[in-house]
């Protein structure tokens, strides 16, 4: 051997390390597979990942209290939760209320805190109905004051942007550009400003139409006395400076409601505190309140406490949920065993028709199948009938089989035991005879050749067949629906409810998270114990 | 030939698109949403088939999923895709979907018929439009059937609300909704509230106590249902002796299928079913959908709903006009929960009530259930 033992990595023909050669080898290939299942990849992340993702983001998300309110969450911070808030977060929500009503997303946000307070959501109702009223009386006086004050150019001029007016002058067809506001204005008149362009930009979006040609809400007027009572605006000096020193003195007069009482006026339930509290503690873009409720517990002013007893149903939901789908995957196994056993060692003729037996369950309709259970299983059903008549059962104390957990737990076990049979078969039919034969040559008894050699190796099986029937039944809805009554009902079937009818779609995805993440741990632990390479489909 | 029969269909459907044309701006198909069942086939009957029969090529196509309607709703609202057109809802999911912005507004004397006197639309329905988006249809009642053949009972007849509660002399398996509304009004009336301080009561913590220790005296022998079908089965296999359902399943099952079954109208809980149009409509769609709202719901449309189903017209100018039923020639009117004979004691769902109580109350019920 000519060839040097040399030090360092070992290289290739073209003289790179060969590691990296290898590397790059490799990662083309892994690349070129890449793309032959990228379609697919593509297909599943678009159609089923990113709608899961999407829809278990809505268990955290609550961005419709900062955009459907966002003066008055900001106005609200540093209140003191003993009294009610003060007039300027009142004022606040006045401007916040009477655009999100004009956009009608106020009862939106009415159900929304409704599902943490009772009465949020007539409350937003009724407001919303009320809310253009408040500031009237201030409208009315600086009319009389001035009938300027009516027209909406005196406005447009008072407010807008130089740029803007000229671009909306004279005749304009629908909304016009976009509302610029003046930077005199704002700075003279900070609420009356805002108030105004909130105003003038949800006309322009909601109905099309140009604020050069509308009056603005009550409000924006109870904004603006807001201001000039406060002095702001004093040096103004900009459009319509005349209407405004006019006006300053004037103000000192005008009678009217403070924004609170407006408030008051509208629903005295706006005084209540466990309102305030509730907007205050959902204020933030995202929350921990569904998962809170999905366990019992609840978000407060105060912090999280629980919830009041008679109305905790979340983590018994679950814990029966896992007890059942245990007990149902446990008769599965207990059912499915022999059958599977006994599939795996008739001659293959007899073998295939059983198996069409098996799967026959399949070819029909789940809700018929469910359906035929109740009439198997009610009180003056077949099975009750028959126990009367052999005498076993009293005919006034026939047993109560269906509409209970019983019910749930026979149906769902009929429908789910094919999942547990066919991959137990197909685990069964790869053990070679010869091994029990052998341990029974070499003394074992039929028991004992049995569970020393026999069982063991069909273990894979059983595995497999758990997994998939406890997935399968910790997920169940239709059924125990149907079958279950009062205490056979699973968790899914409160989402369901959440989804469906309640409209609480954020809680329904809490409940779902945490069934993921349940299923999750089990299968790690599963993994742990049992091994999921003893798994075996086959 | 192939060219040939190709060409036959093509011709055949610009002369559809040219017959729907016809109405000018009006789309040429529509897609309505239901219940599915009898109540379905009673508006094909009484709306859809006429309708299409006065509008050449118009398609009209017939969703079943009523029951979903809010959820689905708000799918395609968010995917900015609505495919439906007109959609029937019960009133309470009907303020819900107006409350989150999904229903179209209605302006009932602008877009309905008046009656045939002139009456505008909106005191024609009166007190029955509880949203601005609702467009009220029919109006049935959940109420109680129970069965005539009870040995147990020595004889005795139901002959108010309250037989649900007595366990001694009506003893049997009694089967009720699966849900808190109108189960805890009957609750509290058969504890002696006045039926006018129901909600009063249930407003207070005590009177929730209440209503729930009155129903715990019947839970262990209630069959709690889900679907307006269940009940009529189970009195019909005497699995429960009596129960709560829609009157007209319990007509069904009393004159159509002749079983010995007889109702209750004491205490019926009133609801009401009517259209919604969803938010967002194009405009052709929507222009064909306001021309049929219009038509399905006049005086005369909504009367002869109820010659294939015993539920009332939600127009007081439908009344006197209800005729025969269409199969079994019996006469309608007396069968309508809002018949004065039937509706001597009855109850209308406090919509706004339930509104703000409902998450409070369904999460008490099924804690309750689940117990």
């Amino acid at each position: 051997m000519t060839d040097a033992i040399q030090d360092g990595p070992m290289l290739a023909a073209d003289g790179r390390p060969l590691k990296r050669s290898l590397a790059r080898a490799l990662r083309a290939q892994k690349m070129r597979a890449l793309m032959l299942i990228a379609p697919l990849l593509l297909f599943i992340l678009v159609t089923f990942i990113a709608p899961i993702v999407d829809m278990l983001f809505r268990s955290v998300e609550n961005q419709i209290v900062s955009e459907t309110l966002p003066r008055t969450v900001v106005a609200l911070e540093g209140w003191d939760p003993s009294a009610p808030p003060d007039d300027a977060v009142y004022a606040a929500l006045a401007y916040d209320f009477i655009a999100a009503a004009e956009r009608r997303e106020h009862t939106r946000l009415g159900s929304r805190l409704n599902y943490e307070t009772t009465g949020i959501s007539s409350l937003f109702r009724k407001t919303g109905r009320g809310v253009d009223d408040i500031g009237e009386d201030y409208a009315d006086q600086f009319i009389e004051l001035n009938e300027a004050w009516e027209d909406p150019a005196t406005w447009t001029a008072l407010m807008g942007s130089a740029d803007w007016n000229t671009a909306n002058s004279g005749d304009v067809d629908g909304a016009g550009t976009l509302f610029q506001l003046s930077v005199a204005a704002r700075e003279a008149f900070p609420e009356a400003s805002d108030a105004y362009r909130s105003f003038a930009r949800t006309i322009q979006a909601e109905d099309d139409d140009s604020p050069t040609a509308e009056e603005p809400w009550n409000p924006v007027y109870m904004a603006l006395y807001r201001d000039l009572s406060a002095g702001n605006g004093a040096s103004y000096d900009g459009p319509m400076a005349d209407l405004i020193a006019e006006a300053m003195p004037a103000v000192a007069s005008f009678e009217g409601m403070s924004p609170r009482e407006a408030f008051e006026d509208i629903d005295d339930d706006w005084l209540d505190l466990d309102v305030w509290g509730t907007i205050e503690a959902f204020s933030d873009p995202f929350t921990a309140g569904y998962f809170l409720s999905s366990v019992d517990l609840q978000l407060t002013p105060e912090g999280v406490t629980a919830q009041p007893e008679e109305q905790r149903i979340y983590l018994l939901l679950f814990w029966r949920t896992l007890f059942m789908s245990g007990v149902i995957t446990i008769s599965c196994i207990l059912l499915g065993y022999p059958i599977a056993f006994l599939l795996s060692n008739l001659p293959t003729r007899s073998s295939n028709l059983l198996l069409i037996l098996v799967l026959l369950p399949f070819w029909t309709s789940l809700l018929v199948r469910t359906s035929a259970w109740k009439v198997l299983l009610q009180q003056q059903g077949v099975i009750n009938d028959i126990l009367v008549w052999i005498g076993l059962v009293a005919d006034d104390s026939r047993l109560a089989l269906i509409n209970n957990q019983t019910g749930t737990i026979i149906a769902m076990t009929h429908i789910l035991l094919p999942f547990m049979i066919l991959p137990m078969f197909s685990v069964m039919k790869t053990i070679p005879p010869s091994y029990v034969r052998a341990a029974k040559s070499l003394g074992a008894t039929n028991f004992t050749a049995f569970r020393r050699v026999y069982f063991p190796q069909s273990i894979p099986g059983i595995g497999a067949g758990c997994i998939l029937v406890f997935i399968l039944a910790i997920g169940y809805y239709i059924t125990p629906e149907l079958v279950g009554g009062r205490t056979g009902t699973f968790i899914s079937n409160r989402i369901a409810y959440h989804i469906s009818s309640s409209l609480n779609w954020g809680l329904a995805a809490a409940l779902g998270s945490i069934l993921l993440a349940v299923v999750l741990v089990l299968y790690w632990l599963y993994d742990r114990i049992v091994g999921i390479d003893n798994v075996k489909l086959g | 030939m192939k060219i040939k029969s190709l060409m036959l269909l093509t011709t055949g459907a610009a002369l559809a698109t040219t017959g729907a044309m016809a109405d000018g701006h009006m789309a040429g198909s529509m897609t309505l949403v239901s219940w599915g069942g009898a109540y379905q086939q009673s508006q094909i009957n009484a709306y859809s088939d006429p309708y299409a029969a006065m509008h050449d090529g118009l398609e009209v196509i017939w969703d079943e999923s009523s029951a979903e309607a809010v959820a689905r709703l708000r799918a395609m609202n968010e995917a900015g895709n609505v495919t439906w057109d007109l959609v029937d809802v019960v009133a309470a999911d009907a303020i819900r979907l107006c409350d989150e912005g999904l229903a179209m507004e209605i302006d009932h004397d602008e877009m309905l018929a008046p009656a045939p006197d002139g009456t505008p639309a909106s005191e024609d329905f009166g007190d029955l439009i509880v949203s601005d988006c609702f467009i009220p249809q029919i109006v049935y009642s959940t109420t109680v059937g129970y069965r005539t053949d009870v040995a147990d009972w020595n004889g005795a007849t139901p002959s108010d609300i309250c037989a649900i509660f007595d366990t001694e002399t009506f003893p049997g398996q009694r089967s009720l909704e699966r849900r808190p509304i109108g189960n805890l009004e009957w609750a509290l009336i058969c504890d002696g509230v006045a039926m006018e301080d129901v909600y009063d009561v249930l407003e207070t913590e005590e009177g929730v106590a209440q209503a729930f220790a009155m129903l715990d005296t019947i839970q262990d022998q209630t069959v709690w249902w889900s679907a307006g079908a269940d009940t009529p089965q189970l009195l019909a296999d005497g699995e429960v002796v009596m129960g709560s359902t829609y009157n007209g399943r319990l007509f069904s099952l009393i004159e159509e299928q002749n079983q010995p079954v007889a109702m209750l109208w004491d205490a019926q809980v009133f609801d009401l079913d009517g259209w919604i149009i969803p938010e967002g409509l194009p405009e052709d769609r929507l222009a064909r959908t306001l021309d049929f709202v219009r038509f399905a719901t006049d005086t005369q449309r909504l009367a002869d709903q109820a010659l294939w189903i015993s539920y009332g017209p939600a127009r007081a100018s439908s009344a006197p006009l209800v005729g025969q039923h269409a199969e079994l020639g019996i006469d309608m009117a007396p069968h309508m929960p809002t018949d004065p004979a039937n509706a001597v004691r009855t109850f209308l769902f406090n919509y706004e009530w339930w509104a703000d109580y409902r998450d409070d109350m369904d999460a008490r019920f099924q804690a309750w259930l689940a117990q």
